[in-house]
């Protein structure tokens, strides 16, 4: 990836960033942790991967995603509003009642390919998606973003299956392993791990990157849309809460809103890092 | 007086899906390693493209039907009810439900008729579970030509249906040629004004036979016929009750949620009439003869004359 391109996705990642401080601030709730681990990956996939256009929102031939771990919305809703589906503005009003941008991503809103957030469901869906792209002869790409906890889900190796058998190979699942979940460390809750063996003896073709590394993320991606016959699992390694240093790696951040001094100091290191990034 | 034809309403379902592949192209089927017992498998015979066997996995099923949907297929998710409603159920209210999606539900070997394999695949709660989820359209036909209906029905509407089809073969009771299904409205089989028999499936034709019982007895019995649980034709109920001042319901569920209950509330808000249920009482089904299972839980034309009569007495 050159200079340019790098750069440019960065500062887009920053401003994601803080619209997920903005709307969890304001919601007074949600989850932002697991929003900002993917942040850069996200911003990577609408800014620099994604066939998408909010002007053609619901264009069949488009590539779709499924945030199937759906309480980190915010940082979905976040890229959506930089790319152009509705205003930053509405990042303001997360949560509240009355409001376009539900606690976890919902259909109905411009950009938000299925309705999602009750663990395991979401990938389900995506393979649904990449099936009608088979049948219908699509090119379109479906992505669907899980946790390393969601993966805990029993649905979710029903999927596995079902894509590995139907050959899937226009499927993208992430899986973003930040090691936590809501009470601890995943290897000591119920350990999903090892991930990677799981997905490739389950047929995918496995890859692992840095999620928070755009020349990483963008060789993870240009291997995954090489390969034929079978779905692909990019396992990023990521930062639960990164970019907002008192956030990174504490799972207490899981779900926790800042409070108006968290909320100042988040945003003056976000500020601080897009400056940096703007000079 | 000709033999009576009987069908089983599960195969209706898979004859109707072959019979409406060309007209609607989008129309695919889902099944979860049952394609012989819910009778996909006559769909799967003529478009094995078409078909995608999720394997035993209902889950993900539900969710890849939600997926496909998103995308403009029209997929038909089948299963036995008990895996349909029962273990589906919250990816069918938040993947299928809440985003609306036009999925349909095919589930089979519903209610007590499912008969030898006893309890634990006899769901008495699929019609209660499914009409707490918004939006959710429940149909229930009584016979062939209506279950072949159902599903043409189930095609032209644009939302989550779930349609309920049973294992045993039960007597074709409409007339294919004659016969219109309009969905969520209710059907006068016969006349009568004494008393409404609100039956749906395969109770209908139990109920029919009750009037005839009871009309000869002197009490003048109206059978109506519910195929669409929701959303419930709440206009004719009302009418009925007003009509003939008494209700008795008849399914082959459990009287809890089910049609009785949604009955018992139209005429709570309309026109408050009595309310006899005819259902699974609260318990669990046991193996058996399908046929003498119906008997013992009293789903029998023979139990409706008597609830009735009884219910007439006591007006």
């Amino acid at each position: 990836m050159d200079a340019a391109t790098k750069k440019k996705l960065q500062q887009i990642a920053c401003k994601v960033r803080m619209g997920v401080i903005e709307g969890t601030y304001n919601a007074k709730s949600g989850h932002p942790g697991g929003s900002l681990s993917i942040s850069d990956t996200l911003t990577y996939l609408y800014f620099n991967k994604m066939n998408v256009d909010p002007s053609k929102a619901e264009d069949p031939d488009r590539d779709r995603l499924v945030l199937s771990k759906g309480h980190t919305a915010p940082a979905l809703y976040s890229v959506l509003a930089q790319k152009g589906y509705f205003s930053t503005e509405e990042l303001k009003s997360l949560r509240h009642i009355g409001a376009l941008l539900q606690g976890h991503p919902c259909i109905h809103i411009p950009g938000v390919d299925m309705s999602s957030g009750s663990l395991g469901q979401g990938i389900s869906a995506a393979a649904g998606m990449a099936l009608a792209g088979k049948i219908n002869n699509k090119s379109y790409k479906v992505y669907a973003i899980l946790g390393d906890g969601e993966i805990e889900e029993g649905q979710v190796w029903e999927a596995a299956m079902f894509s590995a058998h139907y050959k899937l190979d226009n499927l993208v699942a992430i899986v973003d392993n930040n090691g936590l979940q809501i009470d601890g460390p995943i290897t000591e809750v119920c350990s999903p791990e090892p991930i990677t063996d799981k997905f490739a003896a389950f047929g995918w073709h496995v890859i692992t990157m840095d999620a928070h590394d755009f020349d990483s993320i963008d060789a993870a991606f240009a291997e995954a849309a090489k390969v034929t016959g079978k779905p692909v699992a990019i396992i990023q390694k990521s930062v639960k809460g990164k970019g907002v240093s008192f956030m990174e790696n504490q799972v207490g951040w899981h779900g926790t809103a800042p409070n108006k001094e968290q909320y100042e100091q988040a945003m003056s290191e976000l500020n601080a890092q897009l400056k940096e990034l703007e000079d | 007086m000709a033999d009576v034809i009987k069908k089983a309403t599960r195969e209706s379902y898979g004859e109707a899906l072959k019979e409406l592949a060309e007209e609607y192209k989008d129309l695919v089927v889902l099944d979860a390693d049952l394609a012989a017992a819910t009778k996909t498998g006559i769909f799967k015979k003529a478009y094995p493209d078409r078909f995608f066997d999720c394997g035993i996995a209902e889950a993900n099923m539900m969710g890849v039907a939600a997926g496909l949907a998103t995308a403009g297929k029209i997929p038909f998710a089948s299963t036995f009810a008990m895996f349909a409603a029962g273990r589906a159920f919250e990816i069918v209210r938040n993947s299928i439900g809440y985003p609306h999606l036009n999925v349909k539900i095919g589930a089979t070997h519903a209610g007590i008729s499912v008969g030898e394999d006893g309890a634990t695949h006899q769901c008495n709660e699929d019609i209660a579970l499914m009409r707490t989820i918004p939006g959710m359209t429940i149909i229930n036909p009584c016979d062939d030509v209506e279950a072949k209906a159902a599903v043409r029905a189930a095609l032209d509407f644009n939302g989550p249906v779930y349609m309920r089809f049973g294992r045993l073969a039960v007597p074709v009771i409409n007339d294919a040629a004659s016969y219109k299904f309009e969905l969520g409205k209710g059907v006068t089989m016969k006349d009568g004004k004494d008393v409404t028999i609100v039956a749906t499936g395969l109770m209908v034709n139990e109920a029919l036979e009750a009037a005839k019982t009871l009309e000869a007895e002197g009490i003048s019995a109206r059978v109506v016929n519910i195929h669409t649980i929701k959303p419930l034709d709440k206009e004719l109920i009302c009418k009925c009750a007003k009509e003939t001042g008494l209700i008795v319901t008849a399914e082959e569920h459990s009287i809890i949620g089910g049609l009785g209950s949604a009955v018992a509330e139209a005429v709570t808000e309309c026109c408050p009439v009595k309310v006899v249920k005819i259902g699974v009482n609260d318990e669990f089904g046991h193996s058996g003869p399908a046929v003498e299972l119906l008997k013992e839980f009293g789903l029998s034309a023979e139990n409706i004359a008597k609830t009735v009569k009884e219910a007439v007495k006591n007006k």
